[in-house]
């Protein structure tokens, strides 16, 4: 028997993968397609005080081997969050992480009090490192002062523990790894994606309405792991590893590299089944790498 | 009940310039009901295209458990998609979305569609033909070598047709056409560019109408938020293409 278990501050995984945020909305859709019970977690999409409608279309384009995503933090704000998303998700039995996202730190902090009262939410994700928005976002991701004044005043009005979002888009994500740290993360959760554009040949116009949008899907993910590995190696907080993860190979891959468990983003567009396939596969490969439990596995890179 | 389904091509043919039509097989048409609903395919099991593709059902033969698809082979997926052979199998997701609501015609309807908006017109002509409603059939092409179906919609009904070159049947737009016919319809299903569906609005305000809509989609299943509208519904702050449509009716969607 393999255990499959993971436990990480907030968080008694029955298994490490969990569905990314802005890749499975609230789970309503996917909910139609399998038990969201099998997940070890969900990610629920960035949550807001007020409502936000998101940017203009064409807010996707596709790219080689990935996508870019403009959408703009579109989320039908706090209240609606609260009162009517995550109760739905409580028929489900698995632990929420609510994805907390604002334009200022009081933005985050009032979202992060209220939701981390609801009861199915286990932990928080700062949302420090969404590259489509003018105000906030990123722009708290990449100075690491900026990164640690905002985990510590989220964590002191959390009823949970609190994960922070890390941006690829820095010089060197190890030093706001470490700052959010010192600021009193519980653990980590990374990569977003990567600010990128696509044009039009004909016109010379970029695809996308906003002009840039974040680059996420097969194309990224030796930049995520690369990252993984460089913060796992130099900070003591567990991380939750995604970027370009497709299959159980992917899983392993960011397991070795120092992730206590792993998101799954893009791929659920391509294939909406592809959560609950890792699960059903992780056993069986854990079992042929001749390992007993997925904690076995993690950071393995850094013993060899 | 929407299937992801390795369905299997019966049959592939060019019908038009760069148009295709796909027949495939598989019990996920089971599920499928309503005229204007879409699949979302996975072109090829590889990286590369990443993204699966929105595409219109044509046609439902649920005695065969088949479905036809007409598309534009223009982009790098549609270009392999139009490489599948008979006995090719593809990744087909749906049915997807919320289609034309037959019941809501009365005696008589206009079907007004262009381009890669007619296809879906095709089994709503059928389905409201054996309901007893007689259909019109006004479609608009490019040129003369763009134009599919049209003997088929005659078979169906009244047809006219509309290319914007003038290389066959009337000159210009389907609103061109629409001037001169009679309003002695009931409701009007329309599907095609948005342009077009913005000027078949103004020209029966008075009219029960239904538009099927078209916009850049991610994931097709609405989680993704990729092809949200903006909405004249109060109690809604937008509407998602994908999921509450693709079809709604006139006057709901802002473009």
């Amino acid at each position: 028997m393999i255990d499959m278990t993971i436990k990480i501050p907030g968080l008694e995984l029955k298994n490490p993968i969990m569905p990314a945020s802005g890749c499975f909305g609230f789970g309503k859709e996917y909910a139609q397609l399998y038990d969201l019970s099998q997940l070890g977690a969900i990610m629920i999409k960035a949550t807001t005080v007020e409502t936000r409608l998101g940017n203009p279309t064409p807010r996707v384009a596709e790219t080689a081997a990935g996508m870019l995503n403009a959408i703009g933090l579109q989320n039908p704000g706090l209240e609606k969050v609260t009162g009517e998303e995550l109760p739905w998700l409580e028929q489900f039995d698995v632990p929420i992480i609510a994805n907390v996202a604002g334009t200022e730190t009081e933005d985050y902090v009032e979202v992060a009090r209220v939701i981390s009262k609801a009861k199915n939410v286990h932990a928080l994700e700062i949302n420090i490192s969404c590259p489509n928005v003018k105000k906030g976002g990123i722009t708290f991701g990449t100075d690491p002062a900026v990164a640690r004044e905002l985990t510590r005043a989220v964590k002191e009005v959390s009823s949970v523990p609190v994960y922070v979002k890390l941006s690829p888009n820095v010089t060197n994500i190890v030093s706001i790894a470490k700052a959010v740290e010192e600021g009193g993360a519980d653990g980590i959760t990374m990569i977003n994606t990567l600010l990128g554009m696509r044009l039009d040949p004909k016109t010379g116009r970029p695809v996308i309405a906003n002009i840039t949008g974040g680059l996420s899907g097969p194309a990224i993910k030796p930049v995520a792991l690369r990252m993984v590995y460089e913060v796992s190696k130099q900070t003591n907080l567990p991380i939750i590893g995604m970027g370009g993860v497709t299959d159980v190979d992917d899983v392993i891959d960011f397991l070795s590299a120092g992730a206590s468990a792993v998101a799954v983003g893009t791929a659920n567009f391509v294939n909406p089944f592809v959560c609950p396939e890792i699960i059903g596969k992780l056993p069986e490969r854990l079992h042929e790498l001749g390992y007993n439990s997925v904690q076995e596995l993690i950071g393995r890179s850094h013993r060899l | 009940m929407i299937r992801q389904q390795r369905m299997t091509v019966i049959a592939q043919q060019s019908i038009a310039k760069h148009i295709f039509e796909l027949t495939v097989e598989g019990s996920l048409v089971e599920d499928m009901a309503e005229p204007g609903q879409f699949v979302h395919i996975r072109v090829a099991d590889s990286f590369e295209p990443l993204l699966r593709r929105p595409i219109s059902i044509a046609s439902i033969d649920k005695e065969n458990n088949r479905f036809t698809m007409i598309y534009r082979s223009e982009g790098r997926g549609t270009q392999i998609l139009a490489d599948k052979r008979a006995g090719d199998e593809i990744d087909v997701l749906g049915p997807l979305g919320h289609g034309f609501p037959v019941e809501e015609a009365e005696k008589k309807a206009y079907l007004i569609g262009g381009g890669i908006g007619v296809p879906p017109l095709y089994e709503l002509a059928k389905q409201l033909n054996s309901r007893g409603i007689e259909t019109v059939h006004i479609l608009g092409f490019e040129s003369k070598e763009a134009i599919f179906y049209e003997d088929k919609f005659k078979a169906l009904g009244e047809t006219h047709i509309a290319t914007v070159d003038g290389s066959h049947g009337t000159e210009g737009f389907v609103t061109h056409i629409l001037n001169e016919l009679p309003h002695d319809f009931d409701t009007y299903f329309s599907c095609g560019p948005t342009a077009m569906l913005e000027a078949v609005q103004w020209a029966y305000p008075q009219k029960r109408g239904f538009l099927s809509y078209e916009q850049r989609m991610g994931c097709g299943i609405g989680a993704c938020f990729a092809c949200v509208c903006r909405t004249t519904k109060s109690e809604m702050d937008y509407i998602k293409v994908c999921s509450d449509g693709p079809v709604f009716p006139a006057g709901v969607v802002i473009t």
